[in-house]
């Protein structure tokens, strides 16, 4: 087979980083060729010089043999290089079709001529077996239709290059099977995948081969069917992981929380988010409440930790009721948060290190007296602290918050949540967007937290996490608890299930929603 | 250079260049229109705008005159943002606290002298403090926005206090416009006017207008970042301005931060109006419906001293150092009027700080961002 793109020692240096360093990439014709390595290794760098949104300081793009230059995502399209960004760039009150013609509109005097491209699409989505209806708003399909309708946008482009960054973050275990079909049957039809991920189980899945990337550097490119996960993580980090996370067996103890009857309703539409909710976390378990994103987990955690009010319901912690506690009170009285979205919650970016990091505690008599803040104590706190959880910072707490790397940033939170020593640590998706390693680092300290008494709620979207930090799971679907479950009796494929909203699932609707001929 | 280069790009550095750009932006843009309006004169009318305000002690003391009102004005506008506020009000809480001070100077006569004053001043912050917490509360408890709020209430201190004028007795028929404040209430000059004086060619010596008021202005600068930056209030308030939802996660009542730092900008303004009022220097409130310019002055100077309290100060007294020149150009038959332009120029270019933050990295960083690059790898799964 030949390789229809070569990149041959691209470099690309921003001022104080060398982003890529002499980088090789060929992608075969037909192959699924997967780009893998930590957040920060390079990839995104790389596929936007091949997507011409920068260019290389050094190094050569071959397509079919030739050289060529990409001077932009046009150019990109014109060589046939299409790419599914991880978050969808679809107009949401547009149509399916109208979403896949946008920007090569095929017009007949000026005006829309939208028969011709709805037969070449139906003819597309019936060759790639990926069945879509034409006519329904993007708002209104699952978020593995959205990903078909940008799939088909590159089809329709005649794109025969296709890039995918991370496709399967948003998606459920069963629309990922789907996509990783889809994505089959595309390269049997002679299409070639650059698969960028740094999900190794989906590599060995799809992949056939494999390129590493590490700080910027080239580490290798490797056949996928002979080398094991371990051997790819290890190339990855550059050290050994473990993947698995090592625990004993929880010893639940007292009830920490107790929520009964909780309900969220929209203010809006008055629609209940999260509907009736009762469950417990005892001391020394992780309770993890798991669920496709939007299905009321937001809300729930919210009301749980008083940023917005329940609407019916109580909750109480270690038999205080703190249904109607403001989150000072709670937070005083041992809860715990790693909120959902570090920049939106969890930190003030534009305040320093040691400011965040005593942001939950900096009215305590430790940091302040008669009203002006003891700076001693603050930075002193945060020297503890960043040495403790291994915070990297270049200047140490006076490192503006805004300058860190998103893994660092999160350690901070963490160090900050878990250093109070709370009864009941809520964390919501603590690892979203982390590399392995760090996300080895956040789930140790939350094993250690529960081994040491305190009880853990887990939201997460990630089922390979639900599965190795929790002791025991619940499924949320559309603001109901409909499962709870062990994770050594559930499997994947029956999680995948609940999280669904049933066996007969809609989620992942193959065919449901399919094209009306 | 790499250590230059990092040195321009940290952020308080940053901060005070595109301020500095601003100002000769401003300035280059004033000479062009003094060339074009007068070549033969432009130069010399440059250098008046340079170095008109210093060019003798009686000219300096005006500035400081001038600079009084507007810096309380910007302090007020600033401290409001820094709390993620837009007080746009300034204009309304100045006038209402201007008038409060001149009844209070009036009608308490039977006051020992410094009671009188102290009296009047209090006034005029108890007034803007007032006429802040109104918007204030609104946007804590019923979301309204604060720029509305304020605007309507502009409007309402304005016409309000051109009826009281008239109706509580202090209304100067003659002028249109309030009656002199006595001699005891005014704030004492401290030697500051016969300090910034200048001899007439006559032989007698013309005082300024500057008094204790620029001392207090300063004063009140100062104790703002003391606020602002030492204390657990001012981490409190910073926390709402800077990200209001993290304020929120960390049990921060956002509320009461909205309500008091609105109480506070407006009795900064509140107190700027009766500085005006009792400098002795005569100056009342004219019976007209025009808002009071120093309320929005304010604004320019908190923008171009980048809401920071010392910023503020000494943007409050640049503004006021370009107006004094101002009436010098006149001298060189110039309309006064192209002193207004420049600063308008100015205050539209440090409007524009944020953009020439972003020129300035351009610049300074070759063409495409590191920053982003690495931002988009390193923060992939998040949004």
């Amino acid at each position: 087979m030949e390789a229809v793109i070569e990149m041959r020692g691209i470099t690309k240096t921003f001022p104080g980083i060398i982003a890529n360093d002499k980088i090789n990439l060929d992608l075969l014709r037909g192959e699924i060729h997967a780009l893998l390595g930590e957040n920060g290794a390079g990839k995104s760098t790389l596929m936007s010089i091949l997507f011409g949104l920068y260019q290389p300081d050094e190094g050569e793009i071959f397509k079919n043999g030739e050289a060529v230059s990409v001077n932009g995502p046009n150019d990109a399209t014109r060589l046939g290089i299409g790419m599914v960004h991880q978050h969808f760039k679809l107009v949401q009150n547009f149509t399916v079709l109208e979403n896949i013609v946008l920007g090569v509109e095929s017009t007949k005097h000026g005006f829309l001529s939208m028969d011709d491209a709805r037969t070449r699409v139906l003819n597309l989505s019936e060759q790639y077996g990926l069945s879509i209806n034409p006519d329904s708003l993007i708002s209104d399909i699952t978020v593995g239709m959205q990903q078909r309708v940008e799939i088909l946008k590159m089809l329709y482009r005649d794109n025969e290059i296709l890039i995918f960054d991370e496709p399967t973050a948003v998606l459920t275990p069963q629309e990922i099977d789907e996509l990783m079909s889809i994505m089959k049957g595309l390269v049997a039809e002679g299409k070639s995948i650059l698969f960028i991920t740094h999900k190794l189980a989906e590599i060995k899945r799809v992949a056939d081969r494999c390129t590493v990337l590490r700080k910027g550097r080239y580490i290798g490119t490797v056949d996928v069917a002979s080398t094991d996960v371990e051997q790819l993580s290890e190339m990855m980090v550059g050290r050994k992981v473990s993947l698995v996370v090592e625990k004993e067996d929880a010893v639940p103890a007292e009830v920490v929380l107790a929520v009964k009857g909780l309900t969220v309703r929209n203010k809006a539409t008055g629609k209940s988010v999260v509907n009736d909710v009762t469950f417990e976390v005892r001391a020394g378990e992780i309770v993890c409440i798991a669920g496709i994103d939007g299905n009321g987990q937001s809300e729930l955690v919210y009301a749980l930790t008083g940023i917005r009010p329940a609407d019916e319901g109580s909750i109480k912690l270690s038999e205080e009721d703190i249904s109607h506690a403001t989150v000072r009170r709670r937070s005083n009285a041992g809860m715990a948060h790693i909120p959902e979205d570090r920049h939106r919650h969890g930190l003030v970016l534009d305040y320093n290190l040691a400011y965040n990091l005593v942001l939950q505690t900096y009215f305590t008599p430790r940091f302040q007296s008669h009203g002006f803040l003891r700076y001693g104590e603050i930075y002193s706190y945060a020297d503890e602290l960043i040495k403790r959880f291994d915070i990297r910072s270049g200047q140490g707490g006076r490192t503006p918050t805004r300058s860190m790397s998103g893994g660092n940033q999160q350690k901070a939170i963490v160090a900050r949540e878990i250093d109070r020593s709370p009864k009941l640590l809520v964390a919501v998706q603590p690892t979203r967007g982390l590399d392995v390693g760090a996300i080895e680092y956040i789930h140790k300290q939350l094993v250690a937290q529960r081994t040491g008494g305190a009880g853990v709620l887990l939201v997460s979207l990630e089922l390979d996490e639900v599965m190795n930090v929790s002791d025991r799971i619940l499924v949320i679907y559309e603001g109901r608890i409909v499962a709870d479950v062990s994770p050594k009796e559930a499997t994947l494929q029956e999680l995948g299930l609940y999280m669904s909203g049933s066996k007969s699932n809609v989620g992942a609707g193959v065919g449901k929603e399919g094209p009306e001929v | 250079m790499k250590k230059t280069r990092k040195l321009i790009i940290s952020v308080g550095s940053m901060n005070a260049l595109s301020s500095i750009l601003a100002i000769v932006a401003g300035l280059v843009a004033g000479f062009i229109i003094l060339l074009v309006s007068n070549a033969s004169q432009a130069l010399g009318g440059f250098k008046t705008i340079l170095t008109g305000g210093f060019s003798d002690m009686f000219n300096l003391g005006q500035v400081l005159y001038y600079a009084t009102p507007i810096i309380m004005t910007g302090l007020s506008v600033g401290f409001a943002g820094k709390t993620g506020l837009f007080n746009i009000g300034a204009s309304g809480q100045f006038t209402c606290g201007m008038y409060a001070s001149i009844l209070v100077a009036i009608k308490c006569s039977f006051l020992p002298n410094p009671l009188q004053c102290l009296a009047a001043l209090l006034a005029g912050v108890l007034a803007g403090a007032i006429w802040g917490f109104i918007p204030g509360i609104l946007k804590a408890l019923r979301n309204v926005h604060e720029v509305i709020a304020c605007i309507m209430m502009n409007y309402i201190g304005m016409y309000l206090v051109n009826h009281l004028i008239k109706v509580t007795g202090i209304y100067d028929q003659l002028k249109n416009m309030t009656m002199r404040v006595p001699t005891g209430a005014n704030l004492p000059s401290l030697g500051l006017n016969s300090l910034f004086s200048t001899a007439t060619e006559q032989g007698s010596v013309r005082p300024s207008s500057v008094g204790s008021g620029i001392l207090i202005a300063i004063i009140a600068c100062i104790l703002m970042y003391i606020i602002l930056e030492k204390t657990k209030f001012g981490y409190e308030l910073k926390s709402c301005g800077f990200n209001r939802e993290a304020a929120r996660y960390a049990g921060i009542n956002e509320n009461r931060g909205v309500i008091l730092s609105m109480v506070i900008a407006g009795a900064l303004s509140g107190l700027g109006g009766a500085l005006l009022a009792l400098a002795g220097a005569g100056r009342g409130i004219a019976v007209v419906e025009v808002l009071a310019g120093e309320g929005f002055q304010g604004i320019p100077v908190a923008l171009l001293g980048l809401y920071n309290p010392i910023g503020i100060l000494f943007s409050g007294i640049l503004v006021a150092y370009l107006t004094q020149s101002g009436f010098l150009l006149q001298r060189l038959n110039f309309a006064p009027e192209i002193i207004e332009i420049i600063v308008s120029i100015i205050i539209y270019f440090s409007a524009l700080a944020l953009l020439l933050k972003g020129v300035i990295k351009v610049f300074f960083q070759e063409k495409d961002g590191t920053g982003d690059a690495n931002k988009e790898d390193g923060d992939g799964g998040d949004g």
